[in-house]
């Protein structure tokens, strides 16, 4: 394992996102606008991984997500880890959580919704958190959310 | 500000149902009032709905608001491309509350989020139609007495109406029994059977519809099935007959059984009944003016005190 964490540069302070399907990579890097950010990001596509067989991981400079950012990450990949590094040492670890309430992620699927007919942003209730239902806040349609088509998709 | 909007009315309380109950019985007793002397109501109707219209119009007229609108949408900028939100915030500036409906689902509450005066949900596509569902347990109480322990049969297409949803959610708080009678394409959603065992309403399946399946029923509650619900037309040829009202199937009926339909009807309760003790439909339909009224003055912020020391009345 050693020979794939030096294929990553280390992160002296920063946000790592490890444990990513490899197929749902670029849906992270969307969700998180990380084409907007600045900061020095490294991607690692692909990589082995003894808990996964593969997985891909996300580091990314100087920046720190609040919680509600980095819990919309279940709606594509409920079990990345996120690691906070500080001074070269994680300094806190967790799993993201499924939200109460998703805003501007996930697309209404019902056509007759308003979300899909005004300039406006979609917010789901996630119902059931076992289940993985949500619910529209506006057209109360029901989704499962492993079938959501995301905003930025 | 507090929001006054009226989106649904599944998310009222038994008091708050009660308490419009209680505001509506005063408008029936004195409909015709000034209390809204001064006060401008805007109707937007997104989508045509004669007799929803001529309700709200009917109700905000005779408490002596005065009423703007549209009633074509292809008249306004809306037909331009204009965005909801900009056309509620235009009127806004002019009218004290909004009724609207819209042929999009969450019109309304999407409205009721950007608007800075409440608005009246007059029917959002398929999602709600409060006023309707307001109306509805209005005529049930005043049938009834009542809106406690009540068996209510929910008849004809249960899968798209959206009537039946609201006033079975609104029922949640009174102990009802629903008996829904629906042929198998047009059967109660899973979604609303969940929400019965959620809220511990009991409620019994049928497909057939005689004399015997209705004869515990306090309230009979008629729905059209339409022929464009069907995606199999052959299913629909064979069941379009089988969900109609006869005046012979009200034999062993209870006395105090009472017959609604949200109208429109086409054939679904056989003409001969319309003089029949059990219908109740246009009564119904006249009650909706009550409801409305009650419906306004609660988003416009009135009381029941209020209404009930109300010294502008007319008749």
């Amino acid at each position: 394992m050693k020979r794939q964490e030096l294929l990553v540069a280390a992160l002296q302070n920063g946000t790592v996102i490890d444990h990513i399907p490899s197929n749902k990579l670029f849906q992270v890097v969307n969700l998180l606008h990380l084409e907007n950010m600045s900061s020095a990001i490294t991607i690692g596509y692909n990589l082995k991984s003894q808990k996964m067989g593969e997985k891909s991981i996300i580091k990314i400079a100087d920046k720190f997500f609040t919680d509600d950012e980095l819990n919309q990450l279940s709606v594509i990949s409920p079990n990345v880890t996120l690691c906070t590094i500080k001074d070269y040492e994680v300094v806190e670890k967790k799993e993201v959580k499924t939200p109460d309430h998703l805003t501007g992620i996930v697309k209404c699927k019902n056509p007759k919704c308003i979300t899909n007919n005004e300039p406006m942003q979609t917010v789901f209730h996630v119902i059931d958190k076992e289940k993985g239902i949500i619910q529209c806040h506006y057209c109360n349609n029901e989704q499962n959310i492993d079938q959501v088509t995301l905003i930025s998709d | 500000m507090e929001n006054r909007s009226l989106v649904t009315i599944a998310e009222h309380s038994r008091e708050k149902i009660m308490y419009l109950i209680e505001m509506a019985k005063e408008f029936e007793k004195h409909t015709n009032r000034k209390l809204l002397n001064g006060k401008v109501i805007a109707t937007l109707f997104f989508e045509p709905s004669t007799r929803t219209r001529l309700s709200f119009e009917t109700a905000a007229n005779r408490l002596g608001a005065r009423v703007i609108g549209f009633t074509d949408p292809k008249a306004t900028s809306s037909s331009k491309g204009e965005t909801l939100k900009d056309t509620i915030m235009m009127v806004s500036n002019y009218a004290d509350a909004i009724v609207m409906r819209h042929y999009l689902e969450g019109a309304a509450r999407y409205a009721s989020e950007v608007s800075p005066v409440p608005i009246l949900n007059a029917g959002d596509g398929a999602n709600q139609h409060p006023s309707q569902t307001m109306l509805d347990l209005y005529s049930i109480y005043k049938t009834q007495g009542t809106l406690d322990n009540l068996n209510i049969y929910l008849v004809g297409d249960l899968k798209y109406g959206r009537t039946v949803h609201s006033l079975l959610m609104a029922m949640r708080h009174f102990n009802p029994t629903f008996h829904f009678i629906a042929p198998e394409e047009l059967k109660m959603p899973e979604v609303y059977k969940l929400y019965c065992e959620k809220h511990g309403i009991r409620y019994v399946e049928h497909t057939d519809f005689n004399e015997d399946t209705i004869a515990g029923a306090d309230i009979l509650y008629m729905t059209r099935v339409q022929r464009e619900r069907f995606t199999d037309l052959m299913e629909y040829e064979r069941v379009k007959d089988m969900y109609l009202l006869k005046l012979n199937m009200l034999g062993k009926a209870k006395d105090n059984m009472k017959i609604l339909h949200p109208l429109p009807r086409v054939n679904e309760i056989e003409y001969s009944i319309d003089n029949d003790p059990h219908a109740y439909y246009f009564e119904q339909a006249h009650n909706g003016l009550f409801a409305r009224q009650a419906l306004i003055c609660d988003a416009l912020g009135i009381t029941l005190d209020q209404v009930r020391e109300d010294k502008t009345i007319i008749d």
